[in-house]
């Protein structure tokens, strides 16, 4: 019988082992279900025709990238790629890739699936806002497959940044009949139901291992619900039904704290920036007066330093915000003039500029030296209350100096309308969303010839000194592979545009979120998505 | 006089009387900003507390109460009147001006009023003062609202030009404009001034949408649109109650009318 025992007993123990072995150098065991809300339909699934925030969240939790910047430390790191190089020209890029890695369906990668995505990337008839990062000149971009395991993608002209690009390139299998389907990122679209949810699942085949060589991801699916409205979000958070906010309101955020300030998180000022600016169109239908102050460096100031940012800041963001130094926040470490102070508030002063610019005060009301009324109107979108509120607190700031402020709110198609087609309009009060951190990604704003120049789009020949000043600035750093010089340039762009305020930067945002206790190993920060970045390695009890 | 109807005239009545008194009994401007004392509950010094931006919320009630309920009577007029030309004209012309009337009303009616409002009001000039933007949205809320009370009124019409009185007066040779004036509208009154009451209620809950939309009064002045905005994302009654007196006033108001109305209801019976 104790035979017969040690006999099953040893019959057990390789089946035991199995069972052991797989558990420590396979796949993690069960971590249960992550969950929150995307606020749109996401448009697409195809990686390289994401433009919406959905479809950037879902490409970032399915797609497979070469090289990924980490999120924490704002450092580029290999993922798919083992290693790479940028030619000191800035055109051309080599990637060593990684070997044994295969898509969601099984089909391996190879440096064929890079080619093929770089070429489908680049065709013009796609239209890829993604691709169009990459477009710095005329010309076609070549891809030489040197080995399964290497590539080089040589582009027509430099492309500044080139390796951090790639970020936002999630490669797509040249050979899967799945498509974009197939995917090389931690989690797959398992299920979709319009307008309801999006349903993805732990991509078996995800290449990346943690330290004690467990598979990636910890978690089994993600389910992410289409729900626009805040509210109700904040409602679902409450009750346990969703597991993170990944962007919250300061109104929202403080009412979370008070109840349970364990879930929420404030990393800081964010890249997003709220500005103000003047219609400085010549062509604009405005009258000449008004236009006359408008392309006014001197006026500009003088309603810069008559804002009062840390009112704005404390009141309208309930302290989670800072007060706007220039066209780059502080949370951008390696970018960022760190010589650029604050505007500081002080009316007395902008009033001083503005008399001794010809403009006088009179009965508490500021006149031009032709005797016109200083009286402008402030544009925002309807809806959203933190700049309604912003604006409503710039008018009292401004009445002080005896300007008188209109604030109008339009529908978000109005105000885009007046601002691009007709150019109707006085001063407008928007926000700017930052995603990426390498100014390259905001040529389309400052140069003078590009349709986004807000305050004067699409100048056939810049229109003034400055203005051709930050184009060669901008297109230096562009040119230039050398990080050292790059910046440089573009610390002096800064300059130029806290001195000609042709935008009046008001506060940037700190990254706000919620995170239930149920999540383990979230950190958010303040890069986007603040509170997933680091996804694979989540769990959820 | 039923004593509720008595009591729904008090209340309207005091009401209206504490809004025209606002420069009186509010204790601040409705534009001042106590920046440091923003959003806070009541105290003495503010009574129904601060908004975001640290107004006075007594104050901008007492205000926007002025603004909602003689602005709404102003628009519900000038749609009775449209109402009255358009749909008492039609009925009593009858044959195709009434088919004609009636079609442009049910176009009227078919459209999408919102968007048509959101448009409307896109196309304001910019620099219009607060008060232009106010006596705008209230005047296109009239000459938008005229077509269900137009529709009424065109049948009533249409019953009177077959009356026998009317009979009696074209025996006796009057005509055209002086059978209207004279003999038709007048006895349209109690028609015309229910259609008028009903629709004082629906102006304000119109501009309280707008006002929910961003589009309504423009900022700073209060109206009750614009203050019932502030109940956007309170998860519940018991958090901030002082935020509630605008919708609170807004039932009262609402509810006050419909008692007056069902005694105008009645004398057009």
């Amino acid at each position: 019988m104790a035979i017969m025992r040690r006999t099953i007993a040893l019959s057990l123990l390789p089946l035991a082992v199995i069972v052991i072995g797989m558990s420590l150098s396979g796949t993690a065991a069960a971590q249960g279900e992550l969950r929150f809300c995307l606020r749109s339909e996401p448009k697409t699934f195809d990686p390289l025709k994401v433009e919406d925030d959905a479809s950037m969240a879902i490409r970032y939790l399915t797609g497979g990238v070469l090289v990924r910047l980490n999120r924490q430390t704002q450092v580029l790191e290999p993922e798919l790629a083992q290693s790479w190089k940028v030619s000191k020209d800035g055109r051309q890029i080599t990637f060593k890739l990684r070997s044994g890695v295969s898509f969601s369906d099984g089909t391996p990668f190879s440096a064929e699936d890079v080619a093929y995505t770089v070429q489908q990337l680049m065709d013009p008839a796609l239209h890829s806002a993604t691709g169009d990062a990459f477009r710095s000149g005329p010309g076609n971009v070549e891809t030489k497959i040197i080995s399964p395991t290497q590539i080089t993608i040589t582009f027509p002209a430099l492309v500044a940044g080139l390796d951090r690009q790639f970020d936002q390139v999630a490669i797509l299998s040249a050979h899967s009949t799945r498509k974009e389907m197939a995917v090389l990122g931690p989690f797959m679209v398992a299920d979709y139901k319009p307008g309801s949810m999006v349903m993805l699942s732990r991509n078996p085949n995800y290449w990346r291992t943690d330290a004690q060589g467990r598979r990636l991801p910890y978690l089994d699916s993600i389910r992410l619900d289409i729900q626009p409205n805040r509210d109700v979000e904040m409602l679902r958070f409450k009750r346990g039904e969703i597991n993170l906010i990944n962007s919250l309101d300061s109104e929202y955020f403080d009412k979370l704290a008070a109840t349970s300030p364990q879930f929420v998180h404030d990393a800081g000022p964010s890249l997003d920036s709220e500005q103000m600016w003047f219609n400085e169109v010549s062509r604009a239908p405005l009258p000449q007066y008004k236009k006359n102050w408008f392309r006014s460096a001197t006026f500009r100031h003088a309603i810069s330093e008559a804002i009062n940012r840390e009112d704005l800041s404390r009141v309208v963001f309930r302290g989670h915000a800072q007060p706007a130094v220039g066209p780059v926040s502080p949370a951008n470490k390696f970018w960022f003039n760190s010589k650029l102070q604050p505007e500081a508030y002080s009316p007395d002063t902008a009033l001083k500029a503005l008399q001794d610019d010809g403009f006088r005060l009179e009965n508490g009301t500021l006149k031009d030296k032709d005797g016109n009324e200083v009286v402008f109107s402030i544009i925002t979108n309807s809806g959203n209350k933190s700049r309604e509120r912003m604006a409503t607190m710039i008018q009292e700031d401004l009445q002080k100096i005896g300007i008188h402020v209109n604030v109008v709110t339009l529908d978000f198609p109005s105000l885009i309308e007046r601002m691009t087609q007709s150019f109707d309009y006085e001063a407008i009060l928007l926000g700017l969303t930052n995603v990426g951190l390498d100014p390259s990604e905001q040529m389309n704003v400052w140069l003078s010839s590009s349709e986004n120049h807000q305050w004067n789009p699409s100048e056939k020949a810049p229109e003034t000194a400055w203005e051709a000043e930050i184009d060669r600035l901008m297109r230096a750093q562009a040119a230039s592979a050398d990080a050292k010089k790059r910046k440089e340039s573009f610390d002096r762009v800064q300059e130029i545009a806290v001195e000609q305020a042709p935008f009046i930067y008001l506060v940037n945002r700190n990254a706000l979120s919620a995170v239930s206790a149920s999540v383990h190993g979230a950190s958010p920060v303040i890069l986007v998505p603040q509170t997933y970045w680091n996804v694979d390695q989540l769990t959820v009890k | 006089m039923n004593i509720w109807r008595v009591v729904a005239c008090a209340v309207l009545l005091l009401v209206v009387s504490l809004s025209l008194a606002a420069n009186w009994l509010a204790p601040a401007g409705y534009a001042k900003q106590y920046r440091e004392a923003a959003d806070s509950a009541p105290s003495r010094q503010h009574w129904l507390g601060t908004d975001d931006i640290g107004r006075d919320r007594f104050a901008r009630v007492l205000y926007g109460t002025r603004i909602s309920l003689l602005l709404a009577p102003a628009a519900a007029f000038l749609s009775t009147l449209m109402a009255a030309l358009i749909g008492g004209m039609a009925g009593y012309l009858g044959g195709s001006w009434a088919r004609g009337a009636m079609a442009l009303t049910d176009l009227c009616l078919s459209l999408p009023w919102l968007f048509l409002l959101i448009t409307v009001r896109a196309l304001m000039p910019l620099n219009a003062s607060p008060m232009v933007s106010v006596l705008a949205t209230f005047l296109i809320l009239g000459m938008l609202g005229w077509t269900s009370a137009a529709r009424v009124l065109c049948a009533s019409a249409g019953s009177l030009r077959d009356s026998d009185f009317v009979r009696q007066a074209r025996a006796l040779g009057i005509r055209g404009s002086r059978l209207f004036w004279v003999h038709v509208l007048p006895n349209l009154k109690p028609v015309l001034y229910a259609q008028f009451w009903i629709s004082i209620p629906a102006f304000i809950l119109a501009e309280a949408n707008l006002g929910i939309l961003g589009l309504g009064v423009a900022e700073p002045m209060p109206s009750w649109g614009s203050l019932l905005r502030e109940l956007e994302g309170l998860v519940s009654v018991g958090e901030e109650p002082w935020k509630f007196v605008p919708l609170v006033l807004l039932v009262v108001v609402v509810t006050s009318f419909q008692f007056v109305l069902s005694r105008q209801e009645e004398l057009a019976a």
